[in-house]
């Protein structure tokens, strides 16, 4: 079937499967930093925005993506730019496979919620697996790029 | 290994008549969120997708919320109105899923359709006196729409929640934080009784009234305690791999009693 | 302590690749290889144990798409091992690339490679298959002696002399000690004696494991794989195809993390085949449930444990004997069972007068098992320390007072550890340290919270190894390069934990240059100097100690070419960075025209490589506390506060060194409390996704606070010893003390569930 969509701005369309999932369809499209770490929707490292809002694109069919805007990290990298100086000054990226699906994640929370308290956060990225760093250096991270900007206020 | 669900043909209805057409056919499929249907090693027909019709609302009447079946499990989370309500119980008994992304996903038609066994939104539901909206079949009390056949081919349409609640508690247990619950509790005080519900026993949630009037004369530690006993003997618990059926009985007179006090506090 | 101060060593630099990996940029096997290439995936046994009598794939063969089949009849018998060790491998050679006889659910029985995903799958589903089902050994209790072998092929064997028969489905076996256990256990006041299980949990990085193969332009087979270990991957991959080592080129891009399993070669002898066969390029790509079913966890351990003491509190002897199952393979079986003895008991070295260390390690038809950060020391110290918690209560000791009194300290020998010494050990210090961050004396009471709940503690200190003494080989190949920067070639794997950086680190400080002056490399068999791989914690030690090496050596080739530019005597002139001057200050030539030089009419080559080995492999120490609190009506175990101090040495870099202590720790706690590992009936794991196996989110893990109490080991890099190992082993003894603590209950088996607990409680009060 063909489907029409927006990718990180730009108007694509294309012909895909009716099963083809939305993962597949835009790392077919270039977007490679869209992860899958696992097939049962646990693990986060899928995350895209769709008109905005963060969802996994593991689980979400190319074909009801059509008509809507997604955004992958690719799309985002000046306002992802902004903050994830903070997150490799900790040296949290570590391996850096959950690091998409958590920054894109991330770019959610700070849209919803530009001045959350640690505990918002962690409940925010709940959602977003890391096996490397344990968490507490990407909260630094975080932490330090909100001071940084309470700082130019 | 294989892939997991393969999809022949995708479908966005039009109407609720056409995707109610659609799905009499047994190889074809609603989408809700599509999270769990994911998971599932099938081969579907067409997969009848239902987002164009304009069920992502939640609706504020006079007597009641009228939900759309395409509200994600997020949007509940974070309703004003909804958590005013439920003393905050619709935030507490979905914070616990996966992940704020997964929420947006999953919704709430898709929740009660599959009555899950482990399902924290149907747990509370059923303790708000909710009722359903079907296409064919009309409204009925979500407690019938539980006891269908799983067989049934219609379309889950919204869900009503009157205004009925006075106090709600939402409790659960789990293993570790947005693992399934290996119990849930929902306890409303409304219409004048108390309605407690137990799900993810493993088997799905099920509804207790308190008909031994152990709480008539208020709720106290001994009261509550009491009223735990009788739920925890009442329900039938089972076992799976998070936990045995003992178990998940010890706890439900802990989370029952609990919520019991929690009750009494917000009044 | 010696206090020295170092310019780039020792300084919190930014990760070499941190950025692209914050944005997203392609960077893995999946990302970098092309998407036009045979799709490969792998037909799994359903069965624990079964011959394939019949495996017809005729209709499989005809569907649209599918380029080959493959089954048993197709490969070359000649056994071998996966596991990524330095040869000759101490893991005998047991496998074939497919098997008639299948050894446990989700062993390979067919591979089908095909155009696309959706005719390899369909595929998958049109082989028939007729199994003759046999009765497997499950319970590796039962294991040794029993009359089923795992193993009856005649053509098994095992290259070294490490106790193994495939006739009594022996993996490995053997006994070692010092002094008269049984004796000084004898007359000793207290003795505890009990056994300790850890299952076999999963490394579960985000990234499963995938490779990329195809023929290059000189007929060779390019494997781009996810894996720590591209030079094992070289020679596994030639015994598995029995084709020369020359004809293999290896390379790693990125990878999604390791921790150990992918030093065993997973995924990679599927599409190598069948791009040797068909000359096509292949991919596969492990899904999830494969990650989990058909891979390499840790080896599930029942460890026993005798510590006997005087009423003091003196421990005087150790008695350890480790059952360890490796599964259907003996992937890393012989190894890592070593570690529960020798890197759990050297701890109390203090005043210990006799220790026994014996073990076995039995094949079974669960999966193989493998490498997991920690490698068989992590079960050990769980073990070990619990017993010796037990024991400073049943004497009356708080639990930190009795480490205080027979902890190794720095400049002893270690008996257990291979008489090797502790050169360098800030123990004590860390101890003393992590006490007072912690707040011991006012977090160990029980303290009653209300509705049930009870906080307390719990204590825990660990040891591991930095590299594998005698065996593991790092190297480094560094050259001056035009401007005046610098190329460094490693063989060594940064798998997320920032070797790269550390080593161009290294590479600076000895160039005294800034780290941005130095462009690594790495890995690649073809183009990297020999380097054993990146594990047991060995990069930063001997891998350093190599890049140490060649740094010293080009600045000499670099003094040569400018004495010749200086027009004196080498003698005469100094290395001094950005440039090399005559030792009088008369003259001096600019690094840049140096580089220059090289490149126009020179004869000596601006580039050194340098090889490293260590006769002996330096302990990483460390302590950690843990604060809980406890739900005594549900039994549900919350962590709140864990604080680690470590002594790894040098950290050369504090942050990653951090981030490396707190990924250990949280590790530490997911497999204490969370990860389970449950079987079905007909043999089957329960927890094949991350659904099911549930590792720690940011909401379970509380708050970490991590120190360093630095020592300086003289035989490392810059005093460095290892951190990568040794942070995953305290939490599950610490937090098992704390539950006891609050209990009353030792729960000897993990994961400590909350039902666990809430029947340990039970139980007590009965």
């Amino acid at each position: 079937m063909e489907i029409k969509l927006t990718l990180n701005g730009k108007p694509v369309s294309a012909s895909v499967d009716a099963d083809t999932l939305l993962i597949d369809f835009v790392r077919d499209h270039g977007c490679y930093s869209v992860k899958r770490g696992c097939e049962t929707a646990n693990c986060g490292l899928c995350t895209v925005l769709m008109d905005g809002t963060p969802v996994l694109s593991c689980s979400m069919l190319a074909a009801r993506a059509a008509g809507h805007h997604i955004q992958t990290l690719e799309g985002l990298q000046e306002e992802a730019a902004d903050f994830v100086g903070f997150i490799a000054d900790q040296g949290a990226e570590q391996c850096g496979f959950c690091n998409p699906g958590f920054v894109m994640n991330t770019v959610a929370l700070l849209r919803e919620n530009p001045d959350p308290t640690d505990d918002e956060i962690r409940a925010y990225l709940a959602g977003n697996l890391c096996r490397c760093s344990g968490y507490e250096g990407q909260l630094r991270g975080i932490r330090a790029y909100l001071d940084s900007r309470k700082g130019e206020a | 290994m294989g892939k997991v669900l393969s999809i022949n043909q995708y479908v966005r209805a039009q109407s609720l008549d056409e995707a109610y057409t659609l799905c009499q056919k047994k190889n074809n499929v609603v989408l809700g969120g599509m999270l769990w249907l994911k998971m599932q090693r099938r081969t579907v027909g067409t997969a009848i997708d239902l987002c164009d019709l304009g069920l992502d609302q939640i609706e504020e009447t006079e007597t009641d919320y009228r939900i759309g079946a395409m509200v994600s499990l997020r949007a509940l989370e974070t309703h004003e109105g909804l958590a005013a309500l439920t003393d905050g119980a619709m935030a507490e008994a979905v914070r616990h899923i996966v992940g704020v992304q997964f929420r947006n996903g999953a919704t709430l038609g898709g929740s009660l359709w599959g009555r899950f066994g482990f399902s924290d939104v149907l747990t509370l539901f059923l303790a708000l006196g909710a009722r359903v909206r079907l296409h064919h079949a009309g409204e009925m009390a979500l407690a019938d729409f539980a006891a269908l056949p799983r067989t049934t081919r219609d379309i889950l349409v919204g869900v009503i929640v009157p205004k009925a609640a006075e106090r709600v508690v939402y409790l659960s247990q789990r293993n570790i934080s947005t693992d399934f619950p290996v119990l849930t509790v929902a306890l409303a005080a409304r219409d004048g009784g108390y309605t407690c519900v137990v799900g993810a026993r493993p088997m799905p949630a099920a509804v207790f009234a308190d008909e031994q009037g152990v709480l008539a004369q208020g709720i106290t530690e001994d009261s509550a305690r009491a009223f735990a006993e009788d739920i925890a003997s009442r329900a039938v618990f089972g076992s799976n791999t998070r936990a045995g059926a003992d178990y998940r009985r010890e706890i439900c007179k802990v989370l029952v009693r609990r919520a019991a006090l929690a009750l009494a506090k917000e009044g | 302590m010696v206090e020295r101060n170092y310019r780039v060593v020792n300084q919190p630099v930014r990760k070499k690749d941190a950025m692209q990996l914050l944005l997203g940029k392609p960077a893995y096997v999946d990302d970098v290889t092309p998407k036009d290439c045979l799709v490969v995936k792998v037909l799994r046994s359903p069965h624990a144990h079964a011959l394939i009598e019949d495996i017809n794939t005729d209709i499989a063969c005809k569907v649209s798409g599918i380029v080959a089949v493959y089954t048993w009849k197709d490969v070359p018998n000649k056994r071998f091992t996966m596991a990524g060790q330095t040869f000759p491998e101490p893991s005998p050679y047991d496998r074939l690339i497919l098997d008639r006889r299948v050894r446990f659910v989700g062993d390979a029985v067919a591979i089908v490679a095909g155009e696309t995903e959706k005719a390899v799958d369909k595929a998958l589903k049109l082989i028939k298959v007729q199994y003759e089902v046999l009765e497997p050994v499950m319970d590796f209790h039962t294991a040794k002696d029993n009359p089923i072998l795992v193993h009856p092929e005649e053509n098994w064997r095992s290259l070294c002399p490490v106790g193994a028969d495939n006739k009594r489905n022996l993996c490995a076996s053997e006994t070692s000690g010092h002094g008269d256990v049984d004796a000084v256990l004898a007359d000793c006041e207290e003795v505890v004696e009990h056994t300790y299980r850890v299952p076999a949990v999963n490394q579960a990085m985000m990234e499963t494991f995938r490779t990329y193969t195809e023929i290059d332009h000189y007929g060779r087979l390019h494997v781009v794989s996810s894996t720590q270990i591209v030079f094992h991957v070289r020679r596994i991959l030639a015994n598995a195809l029995d084709i020369p080592k020359s004809k293999i080129h290896v390379e790693k891009p990125r990878i999604g993390g390791g921790f150990g399993a992918k030093q065993t070669v997973v995924a990679e002898v599927y599409p190598a085949f069948v791009t040797w066969k068909t000359g096509r390029a292949a991919k596969m790509i492990y899904t999830r449930e494969e990650s989990q079913i058909a891979a390499s966890p840790r080896h599930e351990m029942e460890v026993t444990v005798r510590v006997g003491a005087s009423r003091d509190g003196t421990i005087r002897a150790i008695d350890v004997y480790t059952l360890s199952n490796t599964g259907a393979f003996g992937e890393h079986g012989p190894t890592t069972v070593g570690l529960s003895g020798h890197k759990s008991i050297p701890l109390y070295t203090g005043n210990l007068e006799a220790h026994r260390f014996a073990y076995d390690v039995v094949y079974t038809n669960h999966q193989s098992s493998g490498a997991y950060r920690g490698y068989g020391a992590t079960q050990g110290i769980f073990a070990v320390e619990c017993a010796v918690t037990e024991l400073a209560d049943r004497l009356g000791i708080d639990p930190v007072a009795i480490r205080e009194q027979n902890m190794v300290r720095e400049g002893q020998i270690m008996p257990a550890y291979y008489s090797e010494p502790a050169n360098a050990c800030a123990l004590d210090r860390c101890m003393a340290r992590c006490k007072e961050l912690f707040g011991w004396d006012e977090k160990y009471p029980v303290r009653d919270m209300g509705n049930g709940k009870v906080r307390t503690a719990g204590v825990a200190m660990a040891m591991q190894g930095s590299g594998i003494s005698g065996v593991d080989v790092g190297s480094a190949t560094i050259k001056l390069s035009d401007e005046g920067f610098y190329n460094l070639t490693i063989g060594a794997a940064d798998m997320g934990t920032g070797c790269d950086t550390i080593l161009a680190q290294m590479a600076a400080e000895c160039l005294d240059c800034p780290v941005d002056d130095i462009a690594v490399f790495g890995a690649d068999s073809d183009a990297s100097p020999y380097d054993s791989g990146s594990y047991a914690s060995s990069t930063t030690y001997v891998t350093g100690k190599a890049v140490e090496k060649a740094c010293e050596q080009l600045k000499e080739n670099i003094c040569t070419v400018a004495a010749g530019m200086l027009d004196c005597d080498v003698a005469e002139v100094e290395f001094a960075g950005k440039a090399v001057r005559r030792l009088d200050g008369s003259d001096e030539v600019s690094l840049f025209d140096i580089a220059t030089k090289s490149m126009c009419g020179s004869g000596t080559a601006v580039q050194a490589t340098a090889s490293h080995t260590s006769p002996i492999s330096p302990p990483p120490f460390m302590v950690g506390m843990v604060e809980i609190e406890l739900d005594r009506e549900t039994g549900q175990v919350d962590v709140l506060d864990y604080v680690a101090v470590v002594d790894c040495g040098t950290p050369v870099n504090p942050n990653l060194a951090r981030v490396q202590t707190e990924g250990g720790i949280v590790q530490g706690i997911g497999m204490a409390l969370f990860e389970n590992i449950q079987y079905t009936d007909r043999g089957a794991l329960v927890e094949n996704s991350l659904m099911q196996y549930k590792i720690p989110t940011r909401l379970d893990m509380g708050r970490l606070r991590v120190e360093f109490e630095s020592s300086y080991e003289p035989t490392g890099p810059f005093g460095a010893k290892s951190i990568g190992e040794i942070v995953i082993n305290t939490p599950a003894p610490a937090i098992a003390h704390a539950v006891w603590h609050a209990t009353g209950v030792w729960h000897r088996e993990l994961p400590i569930t909350p039902e666990k607990v809430l029947w340990g409680i039970k139980k007590g009060q009965a």
